[in-house]
C-alpha cells in the first residue's frame, strides 16, 4: 500500500496544480471549519443557559404561605397562611430525602446599611446556616452564620464581595467589625461571592436573629430546601410537602394560592428539553453542512477528472493500467481532503478558542467548545466522503479510452 | 513482427454503423520503417489505434511479436503498451505540468523503475535526442521540433519494439519535419520497427515502403528502396 514512489507522484501532480488543489482543499476545510464553528456555538450557547442554573443549586424547592382562594372543610377562602418556626422543625423531622434546609424571615424595613460614614442599599435576608449551599455562595472570608447564631439571636452577618467594597474601601478586612442596620450594630463574621451578582449585593442575619428585631415573633415566610433526588423524585417531594402542609395548615391541597411552590430542578427540566431542542437542531444544520461539504467535494472531483481526461489517456497510452489510474485519482482525494479537513479542524478550533478568550462574560453565551471526538468524526465523515466523490471519477477516468482521451479537437 | 489477418472493424453510433476498416491483411518485418497513407476517413488512424492496443477490433487476427492480440483487459493492454510499443502523436501528448525530464521519465513510472534511476535514465535519452539543456522545462516552454523530440524519448525510453508515429510531423515546418525524420531514421537503425502514418509523400518517401489505405482497404504498396521486393499480392 505504501509506496514512496507513489506518493512522490501524487505530490508533484498537486503541488503543480495549485489552483485545483486550493479549490478542492477550501471546500472541504470550509465544510470542516463552519461545522466546528457550528457545533461550538451550539455548546457555548448550552454552557451559558447551564451557567445561569448553577449560580443557584438545580435541585432547590423553594415555597412560602399565602392566601387560600378556596374554602377548605367549613373554612372560609380569603384566610392567611402563617408558617412558623414549628413548620422548620416539621420538615426537618417529617419529610424524607431533604438535604439543606433554611427558613426565611422577610424585613420589610429600612433596608440602608452603613459602615463609619459609608453606606448603601443591599438585600437583606434572614436564614438558616444551611442557606449559603442553597444559594451556591462560595465563603471567602471568616465563616457563614452558624447554629449557635440561630440560637442566642447573635446580632452577626455574613456579606457579599459587593457589599464589602461599598462600605469597606480602605482595603482593612471586615472580619470583626460592626456595621449598621437600622441603627443596630451587626459584627460581620463572614465575607462570600455568588456567581449571580443580584444574589451577591446581599447580607446574611440569623433568622432568629431578624424575628426579634422587627417583633415577628416565631413568624416564618417561605422555606429553601435542596434534595439530592431526580427530576421525577423532586416532583414527588414537592407533592409531599404540600399535602403535609396543606394536613398542617387546614387547607386544600390543590389551592395554590394558599402556598406557592418553585421547584428549580423541573424547572432545569424544561431547559434541559429546550438544550436537547438545540443541540438536534444544530445536528442536522451540521449533516446538512457535512452533505454541503461532500456535494462540493464531489462537484470539483468529477471536475478535475474531466480536466485530466487527456492527461489520462496519455498515461493510459504510455502503460498506466486501470488500477494505477484509479489509485493516483484517490490517493490525491484523499491527501486533499484529509489534509483540508485537519487544516479546517485546527482553525475552526483556534478560532473557538480566540471567541472563548476574548469575549466578555456573558449570560448566554459561555466557553464555546467541540466535542473533540464529534469533530473528529466529522472529519473523518468528509475524507471518507471526498474519498467515495473521488472514487466515481476515478473508476469512469480508469475506463477512458485513450483513443477517446487523446483525440485531436 | 506485426501480422494482421483480414482485420475488420466497425463503430457503432446509435443505429447506424461505420465499417472503417473492411478486411486488412499486412506483414510488417522485425526492422522495418512503413509509412501508412490515406486521405482522411480512410481507416489509417483505426488501424494505427489497433496496433497500438488502444482500440479493439471485431474480427480477423493481430499477432503483435508472435502473440495474438483478441480480447485482452485493459491491464494486460496496458503494460503491453508500456514494453513493446512507443507512441508519437501528432499534438505531441506531452503532460502541460510536467517538465520534460518528468515526461521522458513517465513510462518507466509505469515499469516500477525507482524515481532515482529513470530520471537517470531518462537524462540518458533526453541526452541522446540533443534536449539534455532542457530537462528542466515545461512543455509549453519548448518549441514544437523540441516538444516532439521529448515524445520520441519517451516513446524510446520503455525500450519498445515497435514505434507508432500518428503524423509526427503534421505540426511542424518541413524543416523540423527533417530533423524528426533523422531521428525516427536514427533510431530505425537500432532495429525498433517504425510506423509512421502520414499524408505527406516525402515524409513516406523516407519509409521503406507506403502502404496506401483507401476506404478500408489496402489500395497500394510502394517500395521506396531497391532491397525490398516485392510481397505477393493480397
Amino acid at each position: 500500500m505504501f509506496d514512496l514512489d507513489k506518493w512522490q507522484e501524487i505530490f508533484s501532480t498537486i503541488n503543480k496544480n495549485r489552483m485545483r488543489t486550493f479549490l478542492t482543499g477550501f471546500s472541504v476545510a470550509w465544510g470542516i471549519f463552519m461545522l466546528i464553528i457550528l457545533l461550538g456555538s451550539g455548546k457555548g450557547l448550552q454552557n451559558g443557559i447551564d451557567a445561569q442554573f448553577r449560580q443557584d443549586a438545580v435541585n432547590m424547592i423553594q415555597f412560602g404561605s399565602g392566601t387560600t382562594s378556596k374554602t377548605y372543610k367549613g373554612l372560609q377562602a380569603g384566610r392567611e397562611i402563617r408558617f412558623t418556626n414549628e413548620d422548620y422543625e416539621f420538615l426537618r423531622k417529617s419529610i424524607d430525602g431533604l438535604d439543606k434546609v433554611s427558613s426565611r424571615y422577610f424585613m420589610w424595613q429600612n433596608r440602608v446599611i452603613s459602615y463609619k460614614s459609608e453606606y448603601g442599599v443591599f438585600d437583606l435576608i434572614s436564614a438558616h446556616p444551611d442557606y449559603i449551599d442553597i444559594e451556591n455562595a462560595t465563603l471567602t472570608e471568616g465563616r457563614f452564620l452558624n447554629q449557635i447564631d440561630i440560637q442566642k439571636r447573635r446580632k452577626v452577618v455574613a456579606i457579599g464581595e459587593p457589599v464589602r467594597k461599598a462600605l469597606f474601601k480602605n482595603g482593612k478586612s471586615p472580619i470583626g467589625e460592626y456595621i449598621k442596620l437600622n441603627n443596630i450594630p451587626f459584627q460581620v463574621v463572614g465575607v462570600f461571592t455568588d456567581k449571580n451578582e443580584r444574589d451577591a449585593t446581599r447580607v446574611y442575619l440569623p433568622i432568629s436573629t431578624a424575628q426579634m428585631i422587627s417583633g415577628g415573633a416565631d413568624r416564618v415566610h417561605s422555606f429553601a430546601v435542596t434534595s439530592n433526588l431526580s427530576a421525577a423524585e423532586s416532583e414527588v417531594l414537592e407533592k409531599n410537602i404540600r399535602t403535609k402542609f396543606a394536613e398542617r395548615h387546614r387547607f386544600d391541597k390543590d389551592d395554590q394560592n394558599a402556598m406557592w411552590m418553585w421547584n428549580t430542578l423541573k424547572e432545569y427540566k424544561k431547559f434541559s428539553n429546550l438544550f436537547l431542542g438545540i443541540q438536534i437542531f444544530v445536528s442536522i444544520i451540521g449533516a446538512f453542512t457535512i452533505i454541503a461539504g461532500i456535494v462540493g467535494v464531489s462537484n470539483i472531483m468529477i471536475i478535475v477528472v474531466n480536466e485530466r481526461t487527456k492527461e489520462i489517456g496519455i498515461r493510459k497510452a504510455i502503460g498506466a493500467t486501470p488500477l494505477s489510474v484509479v489509485s493516483m485519482i484517490l490517493f490525491e482525494a484523499v491527501l486533499i481532503t484529509g489534509l483540508a479537513g485537519y487544516i479546517g479542524l485546527v482553525l475552526g478550533v483556534g478560532v473557538l478558542s480566540l471567541v472563548s478568550s476574548i469575549l466578555p462574560q456573558n449570560d448566554f453565551f459561555q466557553n464555546p467548545q467541540v466535542d473533540f471526538t464529534i469533530a473528529l468524526v466529522s472529519t473523518l465523515v468528509l475524507i471518507l466522503a471526498g474519498t467515495l466523490a473521488g472514487l466515481m471519477p476515478a473508476l469512469r477516468a480508469s475506463r477512458i479510452r485513450p483513443v477517446v482521451a487523446l483525440r485531436d479537437e | 513482427m506485426i501480422t494482421l489477418k483480414s482485420l475488420h472493424k466497425s463503430y457503432v453510433t446509435g443505429n447506424n454503423s461505420l465499417h472503417v476498416l473492411k478486411g486488412i491483411s499486412l506483414e510488417i518485418e522485425k526492422g522495418e520503417m512503413v509509412s501508412v497513407m490515406g486521405a482522411s476517413g480512410s481507416g489509417k488512424s483505426t488501424l494505427l489505434n489497433v496496433l497500438g492496443i488502444l482500440d479493439n477490433y471485431d474480427s480477423g487476427e493481430y499477432y503483435l511479436n508472435g502473440m495474438l492480440i483478441r480480447d485482452i483487459n485493459e491491464t494486460k493492454a496496458a503494460q503491453l503498451r508500456n514494453r513493446t510499443i512507443g507512441f508519437v502523436f501528432q499534438s505531441f501528448n506531452l503532460i502541460s505540468f510536467k517538465n520534460a525530464l518528468e515526461n521522458v521519465a513517465l513510462p518507466l513510472y509505469y515499469q516500477g523503475v525507482p524515481r532515482r534511476k529513470r530520471n537517470q535514465i531518462a537524462m540518458e535519452y533526453l541526452d541522446r535526442v540533443g534536449l539534455k539543456d532542457w530537462w528542466t522545462h515545461l512543455p509549453s516552454e519548448l518549441s514544437g521540433g523540441q516538444k516532439q523530440r521529448i515524445a520520441i524519448a519517451r516513446s524510446l525510453i520503455g525500450k519498445p519494439k515497435v514505434i507508432l508515429a500518428d503524423e509526427p510531423t503534421g505540426a511542424l515546418d518541413s524543416v523540423t519535419s527533417m530533423e524528426v525524420m533523422d531521428l525516427l531514421q536514427e533510431i530505425n537503425d537500432t532495429g525498433i520497427t517504425i510506423i509512421i502514418v502520414t499524408h505527406e509523400h516525402d515524409i513516406a518517401m523516407r519509409t521503406q515502403r507506403s502502404i496506401k489505405l483507401k476506404d478500408g482497404v489496402i489500395e497500394t504498396i510502394l517500395y521506396h528502396k531497391s532491397t525490398y521486393k516485392a510481397v505477393s499480392s493480397f
